[in-house]
């Protein structure tokens, strides 16, 4: 099972550009759908943990390796979810200066983040599933999404109100 | 002016430590305001190239940045000192979800949490959307990346489709 999962997150890797929510949706469908390595409550409740807990949402991959497999999981998922693209940023860090002034870097920026952004949405959307049943989970997604959107202050406030509302009335 | 190693080492620490919800802006802020190892054009390239290349921005930016005071060492140094205290925290959100999770009240305050981390991925979705002002044609690329994600196309597939058409219509 280690290398499996080794090879998952290897994969994801490679594809993670625009950062760990945008590829949320294929951690989804190869976790769940795929291996059936977990269901998705589990899912969406490892991955908000890693959201309220500090550094890069990537880390959800740390998380979700220890919950299959112990702490050998915990380190194939880190590794694979880390060492191909760290490889890759480091065989390219010497040519930085040269490439941030290649004409392609700007078209490429600004043409990935649109999938980027649409991927995101996706992960949303499959987040909200896993964690909306019943009508307070759904008011809870719509005003943090409100929130998130409108204001300008950190989203720590919306995952601890989250919190402390599913505490008093789930 | 060139940080030591251990400098270096303790800088990404601190901002692997402090960088809830996205590192980059507490990267930035120590980097150029407050050490000033880095201009800021020079740490907006190294942001722009880590935002292209696959894995997390933050960690491609360290790398990049790492490696450009002290090579390989200084590449290992960036990464380790990143990843190390959130990666510490981590394992103790596993072991206490592995044992308490399933408690009937901790079920209920990480159902709330994760109803509040999916809203909090929509409204960012929306909100970079928004800041982005997108032609039509990036609109089309976007609202095609949620609709094959949401058909479970596998990642590859969309991104090979994509990619070419988002930096096409970016480019015109």
């Amino acid at each position: 099972m280690i290398l499996p999962l080794f090879w998952a997150f290897a994969t994801l890797s490679l594809l993670a550009i625009g950062g760990a929510n945008a590829v949320l949706p294929e951690m989804h469908r190869l976790l769940v759908e795929v291996h059936g390595w977990m269901d998705d409550a589990t899912f969406g409740q490892l991955f908000a943990l890693a959201q309220a807990a500090p550094g890069p949402n990537i880390l959800a991959a740390s998380v979700m390796g220890w919950n299959i497999a112990g702490p050998a999981g915990l380190a194939a998922a880190t590794l694979g979810m880390l060492l191909p693209a760290s490889v890759l940023a480091w065989c390219v860090a010497g040519l930085t200066a040269r490439l941030a002034k290649s004409p392609w870097l700007k078209p490429a920026q600004f043409g990935l983040v649109p999938v980027a952004v649409g991927l995101i949405a996706a992960s949303g959307v499959i987040m909200a599933e896993a964690a909306g049943n019943g009508w307070l989970p759904w008011v809870v997604i719509a005003a943090s999404a409100a929130f998130v959107w409108r204001t300008a202050f950190s989203p720590l406030w919306v995952l601890a109100a989250g919190g402390v509302l599913g505490f008093v009335f789930l | 002016m060139t940080p030591t190693r251990g400098q270096l080492f303790l800088a990404y620490l601190r901002i692997g430590l402090t960088g809830f919800g996205g590192v980059n802006a507490w990267a930035r802020q120590l980097l150029v305001e407050k050490k000033g190892w880095l201009s800021d054009q020079q740490y907006a390239e190294a942001l722009g190239m880590g935002q292209v290349l696959p894995g997390p921005n933050a960690l491609n930016c360290a790398i990049a940045i790492g490696a450009r005071f002290h090579g390989a060492a200084g590449a290992a140094l960036a990464t380790l000192g990143l990843l190390l205290g959130p990666m510490a925290v981590l394992v103790c959100v596993a072991a206490a979800y592995d044992r308490y999770g399933q408690l009937p009240l901790v079920r209920a305050v990480l159902t709330g949490i994760a109803a509040a981390a999916a809203g909090m991925v929509l409204g960012t979705a929306v909100k970079m959307a928004v800041k982005l002002r997108p032609t039509p044609l990036l609109w089309l690329t976007g609202a095609l990346a949620l609709a094959l994600a949401m058909l479970h196309v596998p990642l590859p597939l969309v991104l090979l489709g994509l990619a070419p058409l988002g930096i096409w219509a970016a480019s015109r």
